[in-house]
């Protein structure tokens, strides 16, 4: 099966990198699904869940703040100023940050607060 | 014990307790080259990869960008300074200082103002003792950077170069690169307007010279370039505070090294003393028995 190489950088450290089959990552424009092949592109991402279907057939999630996807020679590079895997968010704390940014009515606190939690499974996507 | 003896054994107690202390600094600036070099070499992959992303939007389409237009007619220019935010670390704050006041002359004899930023306390008590005007500073982070500290700076520096009025036309770095754990440099760059014919990675080729694929943008070159460029020049900023942290860490592990070995020399150099000191006493004291005896002797001679 055709198969994609798959970077995931934040911008302090490498967070995850291997062969997927498919990567659906917001953009600007909507939610935008990659698979091999695709034509070359460059694209800004919006704060959202990033999802990879690993070529062994894990998922891998991720929650991307910030930041942009560039695809070329099936290789395939996202790239967040932050960016973690789903299990290394601290589901507790992104709850606390949720209530937190709902208090103080930040817009921006809040979104991050909920791709976080979207992202380690424990919220529908809105 | 005479008082000489005294004197010298306080001194050596008193270097010897210096030197446990500069041996201490040295050990723990040495462990911390190793995590700030691992810092740094863990933000290169985001930093190439935009290198690269932006050499490509730049090749592949005629975008213009107000972060890279060039103002002909530059008037204002803002420095922004890395030093260290403690002392003990040799040369390292001068030396960047004295480069930014180099290139600070140099901007100024072109005809233009100059506006000064600065990372870190040493920098700014520097320019506040001398009162020259410093436009803002941030402290409290030189020695351990996160990218949020970088990204604050950057804000700020953007924000000045994109204002209408009263802002900057050009934006000078000044920083320490950290060659090898001996030699850190000061170095100056200029950030804004960006040339991207002279976009860098990290092995120091030219991202240029890479051929690029016929990119999709989205949602337009515009826009991509738009979000690509201050994360660039946030990156940029990051590498230079990174590099900079590896840089003080590595001149205090040799300042202190050098401190270290001159104790263990003071301390040597005041045994020997204190043992001649002792030797001196110990000859005085057995001259006085010998004198005293022989007056003795010859005290009892005489009544005889």
């Amino acid at each position: 099966m055709a198969e994609l190489h798959v970077e995931l950088v934040a911008a302090d450290r490498k967070v995850w990198s291997g062969a997927a089959t498919i990567v659906v990552a917001r953009t600007a424009s909507g939610d935008t699904g990659i698979m091999p092949g695709h034509t070359p592109v460059l694209s800004v991402l919006e704060s959202g869940p990033v999802t990879i279907r690993t070529t062994d057939g894990n998922v891998v999630v991720a929650a991307v703040h910030g930041g942009f996807i560039s695809f070329a020679d099936n290789k395939l590079s996202l790239l967040a100023e932050i960016a973690e895997l789903a299990d290394e968010i601290d589901v507790t704390r992104a709850e606390r940050a949720l209530e937190l940014a709902q208090g103080e009515s930040d817009a921006h606190a809040e979104r991050r607060a909920e791709v976080r939690l979207v992202a380690a499974g424990r919220r529908k996507a809105a | 014990m005479g008082a000489q003896l005294r004197v010298y054994k306080r001194r050596i107690r008193s270097v010897t307790a210096t030197k446990k202390i500069t041996k201490a600094m040295e050990m723990i600036s040495a462990s911390r080259i190793v995590k700030a070099q691992r810092a740094v070499a863990a933000s290169t992959p985001y930093a190439d990869e935009l290198t690269r992303a932006v050499t490509a939007v730049a090749t592949r389409s005629n975008a213009k960008h107000p972060l890279t237009t060039e103002n002909p007619a530059a008037s204002r220019a803002a420095v922004l300074l890395i030093t260290a935010d403690r002392g003990l670390a040799g040369g390292y704050s001068t030396n960047a200082i004295k480069q930014a006041t180099a290139l600070t002359e140099r901007l100024q004899a072109e005809g233009k103002d100059v506006v000064t930023y600065i990372v870190g306390r040493k920098g700014v008590s520097y320019y506040n003792f001398r009162h020259r005007e410093v436009a803002a500073a941030w402290t409290g982070f030189s020695d351990k950077p996160t990218y949020g500290d970088a990204k604050t700076v950057a804000g700020e520096l953007i924000e000045a170069f994109t204002a209408e009025n009263g802002g900057v036309d050009e934006l000078h770095l000044v920083s320490t690169k950290f060659e090898s754990m001996l030699t850190q440099t000061a170095v100056e760059a200029r950030l804004l307007p960006l040339k991207l014919d002279e976009v860098q990675l990290s092995d120091e080729k030219q991202a240029k010279a890479e051929i690029f694929p016929l990119y999709d943008f989205e949602p337009s070159a515009e826009g991509v370039l738009d979000a690509l460029l201050p994360r660039y020049v946030e990156s940029r900023i990051y590498n230079a505070l990174l590099q900079s942290a590896a840089s003080e860490h590595a001149a205090r592990r040799r300042a202190m090294k050098s401190a270290t070995d001159n104790a263990e020399e003071l301390i040597k150099a005041l045994t020997r003393l204190a043992n001649s000191a002792r030797q001196a006493e110990i000859t005085q004291e057995i001259s006085e028995i010998i004198g005293g005896a022989n007056a003795l002797a010859d005290a009892n001679a005489g009544s005889e």
